[in-house]
């Protein structure tokens, strides 16, 4: 059996696509084929299978719901009701249909549906800029604000509103998490120091995060008329995820290999070309490892920050579908759920793979 | 006036009871030029009399002078070839190198530097290599790095903690004779601890023995009156090779016999045997 041998550092970030790639390489051979075939075909067998307990799963939620719907209507209102109940639900009327697990494919209904509602809402959105345009620019020659679209914000408008505010918290964690705690690392005496304060709100909960960020920047805002949802949510997530980039990165810059220290005495590097050209480089392992930490921890604590917030993200569209109750809130939520976890995978994916572009190999190192 | 000497130099780790003497009344005298080399056992103290002189760390009693001056802390005047290597594994070849040199000549153009770590590069033999990471190398090329590192400085004594350690019989052989010529080509002093007979007699003009530690201290020193260039496959029939080969690894096995003896201690072991717990329940 003939193998191929690869040089190249095989990127780790995406492997789950590795059996798809190899099939559309151009010669292959037989054996690889089969094994690229079961590796995908597991993986198609095991979604196949969820999907297929979750459809059974809401299927018997559904008949629980809909019997109690006609016995409730039976022993109130009498045999007539109940069958009106009866026939109300086989109709798949709206007005009385059983509220419980959405089923796979309603999931995938709603789905269509707010992607429809998104072309919709970005159609309105075209049609009012070009409406807008001639007075808009008249009011910017004024000096004054240009008047903008402020109707509902659409499904996929939510889902960027929650990457734009992960991707600022995240930003605001590294730029206040990694100085520090190299600094706490170079210095064992500021590590004492910081110590009890690591220790303390470490484990602080987003809500309280959320709670403590909000009493500063609503008496920071007073008197601004702009909307500061989105200041209060990033703030509490950056503040509320930094922990492990900071903790890591102390830990990182403590745990230098002494070799390399011993190297930056023999050559009599200054503090600052010790730090960044021998201490960094070889923390960078751990500090990316942290920060991968924190992007999936901002992303986890996001949906409950914006929905304290009101910031429009994902989190307040799924708090405003719970509230809703109309017949496919459930499935929406159900929704937003894969969007979440699907997007929170590729984050970590993407993260993996730059960490792996910046990372050497400790152990084959030296 | 030595060109480096060490005075009654000792070195403990630790504090009160729980304190170790590594090396104790360590005296040594190295003149310009010369190169000597330090055998002894692992673990007997090597690597801290060579931190010792490097100035990475102080004695806790005694005086470390170089050219008559105490050693505080490093300096490039003191080229060191760690023994393990110790490359910066996300630098290339001529980066590794290039670092050291920057700090060397710090007033050098660029391409003054450049040349000069080609030059180095080029002198252990690894130009085709120039632009490769340490974990690309094999453990000779590595060290071949690491000597390219400590001689671009232009150091006036070069020290070497058991460069070839790691590394197998044949690759020492070659790095043996390239170290040599590069000594030979400027004269410069040099420092060699080993634990390999054979490789300080192949390479130095005198021997001193570490006797092992706690509290090592340096024995007699064995002159080795051999001419350079010194030839390996005709060592083995040089009688006086064989003579001092002889002595040293004699005088190395007799303080090996000691340590084993002082070592002997008779543990008294309780006189127990197993109880019946049957009985009692």
């Amino acid at each position: 059996m003939k193998q191929e041998i690869t040089l190249e550092k095989e990127s780790q970030g995406l492997t789950f696509l590795k059996p798809l790639a190899t099939l559309f390489k151009a010669k292959f051979e037989k054996d690889v084929v089969l094994k690229s075939f079961k590796k995908t075909g597991i993986t198609l067998v095991s979604i196949l299978l969820f999907l297929g307990l979750w459809h059974l799963g809401s299927k018997a939620l559904y008949n629980k719901e809909a019997t109690y719907k006609i016995e409730k209507a039976l022993s109130e209102q009498g045999q007539e009701a109940a069958d009106a109940e009866r026939a109300c639900i086989a109709s798949g009327d709206s007005s009385c249909q059983p509220n419980t697990l959405p089923s796979p494919t309603q999931v995938w209904a709603s789905f269509q549906s707010l992607i429809a509602d998104h072309q919709l809402i970005k159609a309105k959105k075209e049609a009012f800029a070009t409406k807008m345009a001639a007075t808009n620019e008249k009011l910017i020659a004024q000096g004054k604000d240009a008047i903008i679209y402020t109707g509902r914000a659409s499904f996929v408008d939510t889902v960027l509103t929650s990457i734009k505010t992960v991707f600022a918290g995240f930003l605001l964690a590294l730029i206040i998490a990694v100085p520090i705690g190299i600094v706490i690392g170079l210095s064992p005496s500021l590590r004492s120091a910081f110590n009890w304060f690591i220790q303390i709100f470490k484990p602080v909960s987003p809500v309280v995060w959320y709670l403590l960020v909000f009493m500063i920047v609503k008496t920071l805002y007073i008197g601004a008329s702009s909307d500061n949802a989105f200041v209060i949510s990033f703030i509490s997530v950056g503040l509320c995820a930094m922990w492990a980039t900071l903790v890591n990165t102390a830990m990182g810059v403590a745990s230098v290999d002494k070799d390399y220290i011993n190297v930056a005495k023999v050559l009599k590097l200054g503090t600052f070309q010790k730090v960044f050209k021998v201490i960094l480089p070889s923390s960078l392992p751990l500090i990316f490892t942290g920060l991968r930490i924190t992007l999936s921890v901002a992303w986890m604590v996001l949906i409950a920050i914006e929905l304290l917030a009101q910031s429009p993200g994902l989190g307040l569209f799924v708090w405003e579908e719970f509230q809703n109750g109309a017949n496919d809130s459930n499935a929406k939520i159900i929704v937003a759920m894969f969007v979440i976890g699907i997007i929170g995978f590729l984050l970590d994916r993407l993260m993996l793979m730059v960490q792996q572009m910046v990372s050497f190999n400790k152990n084959e190192g030296i | 006036m030595a060109y480096l000497e060490l005075k009654n130099v000792c070195k403990t780790y630790g504090q009160g009871e729980n304190s170790t003497a590594v090396l104790s009344n360590i005296n040594l005298k190295i003149e310009e030029g010369e190169f000597v080399a330090i055998v002894g056992f692992t673990g007997s103290g090597k690597t801290t009399l060579v931190n010792l002189i490097n100035g990475l760390i102080k004695p806790t009693s005694g005086e470390v002078l170089f050219k008559g001056e105490p050693v505080v802390g490093t300096s490039h005047e003191r080229g060191v070839i760690f023994q393990n290597y110790s490359l910066l594994p996300w630098l290339t070849v001529a980066q590794n190198v290039s670092m050291a040199v920057k700090e060397a000549f710090p007033k050098e153009s660029k391409n003054e530097i450049k040349d000069r770590v080609a030059n180095y590069v080029e002198m252990v033999g690894l130009s085709h290599a120039i632009n490769k990471r340490p974990k690309e190398l094999s453990g000779g090329m590595r060290q071949r790095v690491a000597v390219a590192r400590a001689l671009a400085m232009k150091p006036e004594m070069i020290i070497m903690d058991e460069p070839l350690g790691a590394l197998d019989a044949l690759t020492r052989g070659n790095l043996q004779d390239e170290i040599l010529n590069i000594w030979n080509q400027d004269k410069r002093t040099a420092l060699l601890i080993t634990n390999d007979v054979d490789e300080g007699i192949y390479m130095a003009d005198r021997i001193i023995p570490l006797k092992p530690g706690p509290k090592a201290t340096l024995g007699p020193e064995f002159k080795i009156e051999i001419d350079r260039p010194r030839d390996k496959t005709e060592l083995n029939d040089n009688p006086n090779f064989m003579k001092t080969r002889n002595e040293i690894i004699a005088y190395l096995m007799a303080i090996g016999e000691d340590r084993k003896s002082v070592s002997e201690i008779e543990y008294l072991l309780p006189d127990i045997a197993p109880k019946n717990f049957v009985d009692q329940f």
